[in-house]
């Protein structure tokens, strides 16, 4: 599914270049569950963004899927993003002037799909996730729980092969904390890869994989719940 | 991405901001809306110009003796030009397709009835000229299709002249003086009005010969010619240029259709509304810099939602025309606004201020609209380009 190799990613800070990532090779599978953890700065959140296709690495190769992606035009790569990608992120990142129903199919939109093929599938979503009733609410409505759970219908209303989360739950209580993670969980057990990149010892836990990162390089990869 | 939703986001992300949306629309709105009344106003002048040029009927053909050409000696050259006279009208009277000729003399001078005496303008035309400069006889009949050249002492009055003179009594076979001769009234024009100033209800007429003797002249100032409906006014003029070369020997007359006289007129009252049009954009470009600066703003305010866009898979070409379209919806919105304001500015002008004339052209207000929508589309590239340049990630930490 996932396949990185020796891929590198370097920033400039000035006069200096900082090794975000140092030839690190990773291999996800077909509906796995994997963290991603380590200090701040270890090039966790580099390596999401290299994942999703908002970033390029500087060498090395990612096959999404057996295709190399590094290759591909900024047009292909939006394609590949809003096809096989959903992002979740700590922020949430609604439109605050959109309703729930309206984020939730924002992904469509962009997709052009037609309307009336749309309705259907955002009200599916939104009942799957407990948010039926939320629908025409706005952003500013929802609680923080809530709003992540709308965030989430967003992000696999295109039925994308992969979820990257970006410390989901760092922004919420602990009970809803739980309430997404839960939610994340089912997504999983439904076949979707998921990759979560958090602080949160407990939270990695869960997972049946973990990676740990420092210094750009992945230090550790551990597989089932340790 | 549909049209539908395209145009749906920017409308909402415009909604999300009613104030400052509704301000900065306000911009193009002003600037459309002087461009629409100005407009208004210049195609009203136009209207109301061309109006009093054509009272005089469409099918005529003005010809006047000389001819303005440069050639090459200087100074006082012997004049060539010969007399324009009465024989050359009824020549011209003969030419196919021309149904009247009317020869005009015009000079001022003093018309006296008993003790009143007036001065005023002196026409020396023929019968046909009720007929050429479409003006109708109110009282009595105009002069008699005499022989010119001998033609009886007969006066036709204007209707100013007429109540100057006459006050309540009636002027019909009463006998006026005009310079050393006695006339005697045969009818009374209706009212004309003035045409650009110029009263043409002060004046009288009398048979063209006479008034070449009353005002001493050899030459008559002008022979007008009605041609038929329907018929080319070049090729009757080409007729005419022959005919009166022929008689002349040389070419020392110049001819003036009215075509040509509206096409000239036209083209320079067009040049005076795009004049004013062009005044009126002065403030839909200010409009324009409004829209560059809110959207410049709303770019910036919105990262974090361009980086979450691009995430969910927008290319940054999408995004490009996701703001343009913004700039474009708030342009034409302001300039609907504006067309309203002005067209209904222009209609109520009209009815407060009668004399002014005004009209909206269709062509004009479409135009308007048109450029108000060039402007947002203008004004949102610049923003909308830095947009779609910006970094996803970056974009999506700023928040």
């Amino acid at each position: 599914m996932i396949q990185l190799e020796q891929v590198e990613r370097v920033f400039q800070v000035g006069e200096e270049k900082v090794y975000a990532l140092r030839q690190v090779d990773l291999t996800v599978q077909k509906g796995e569950y994997v963290s991603i953890m380590g200090p701040s700065g270890s090039g966790k959140s580099t390596l999401l963004n290299i994942l999703g296709l908002l970033d390029r690495p500087d060498h090395g190769v990612y096959r999404l899927e057996g295709m190399d992606t590094t290759e591909l035009s900024e047009r292909r790569q939006a394609h590949v993003r809003r096809h096989k990608i959903g992002f979740i992120f700590q922020f949430f990142h609604l439109v605050p002037r959109l309703s729930a129903a309206e984020n939730v199919e924002l992904p469509l939109a962009l997709a052009g799909i037609e309307h009336r093929r749309r309705k259907g599938r955002v009200a599916e979503a939104l009942e799957r996730l407990g948010l039926a009733d939320r629908a025409r609410h706005r952003p500013d409505q929802l609680s923080g729980g809530q709003r992540q759970r709308v965030a989430i219908a967003r992000a696999t209303i295109m039925k994308p092969a992969i979820i990257l989360a970006d410390e989901p739950t760092g922004n919420l209580d602990r009970v809803s904390g739980q309430d997404v993670i839960a939610t994340i969980e089912e997504l999983n057990r439904d076949g979707m890869t998921v990759v979560i990149v958090t602080h949160d010892p407990e939270l990695g836990q869960r997972t049946n994989r973990q990676v740990r990162m420092l210094d750009g390089r992945i230090e550790d990869d551990c597989r089932g719940p340790s | 991405m549909l049209i539908r939703d395209a145009s749906k986001y920017a409308l909402q992300g415009l909604v999300g901001q009613p104030m400052r949306s509704s301000l900065t629309a306000l911009g193009i709105a002003v600037g459309i809306a002087a461009v629409v009344l100005l407009t208004s106003l210049g195609e009203g002048v136009h209207r109301y110009v061309l109006g009093e040029f054509t009272q005089f009927g469409t099918n005529l053909i003005g010809i006047a003796p000389g001819k303005t050409s440069t050639t090459g000696f200087s100074g006082a050259v012997i004049s060539n030009v010969r007399p324009m006279t009465i024989e050359d009208a009824l020549a011209l009277r003969r030419l196919p397709r021309v149904v009247a000729a009317v020869p005009v003399v015009q000079g001022n001078a003093a018309v006296k009835y008993r003790q009143r005496s007036r001065r005023t303008y002196i026409f020396g035309v023929g019968a046909a000229a009720p007929e050429v400069w479409q003006m109708r006889v109110a009282q009595g009949r105009f002069l008699p299709d005499d022989d010119p050249r001998a033609a009886r002492a007969f006066v036709v009055l204007g209707s100013k002249v007429r109540t100057e003179l006459f006050g309540r009594d009636n002027p019909l076979g009463q006998r006026v003086r005009i310079g050393s001769e006695h006339y005697r009234v045969l009818g009374v024009m209706e009212t004309k009005g003035q045409m650009l100033g110029f009263d043409l209800d002060d004046a009288v007429f009398i048979p063209a010969g006479r008034a070449l003797a009353l005002f001493n002249r050899e030459s008559l100032m002008e022979i007008d010619l009605l041609h038929a409906e329907g018929s080319l006014s070049s090729e009757v003029a080409r007729r005419a240029r022959q005919l009166l070369i022929d008689r002349h020997g040389d070419e020392d007359f110049t001819i003036v259709t009215q075509d040509q006289m509206l096409e000239v007129l036209g083209s320079i009252l067009n040049i005076l509304t795009m004049a004013v049009g062009a005044l009126g954009g002065i403030s839909l470009l200010v409009g324009g810099v409004g829209i560059l600066t809110i959207m410049t703003i709303a770019v910036n305010e919105r990262k974090a939602e361009i980086g979450l866009l691009r995430a969910l898979g927008a290319g940054r070409r999408q995004i490009l025309s996701l703001f343009i379209g913004e700039a474009i919806v708030l342009a034409s919105l302001g300039g609907l606004a504006g067309l309203m304001v002005g067209a209904g500015g222009a209609w109520l002008l009209e009815k407060i201020v009668p004399a002014l004339p005004t009209h909206t052209s269709w062509r004009y207000v479409l135009l308007a609209e048109g450029l108000a929508c060039l402007i947002g589309l203008l004004a949102g590239v610049l923003p909308a380009h830095h947009a779609a340049r910006l970094d996803p990630i970056e974009a999506l930490r700023a928040e």
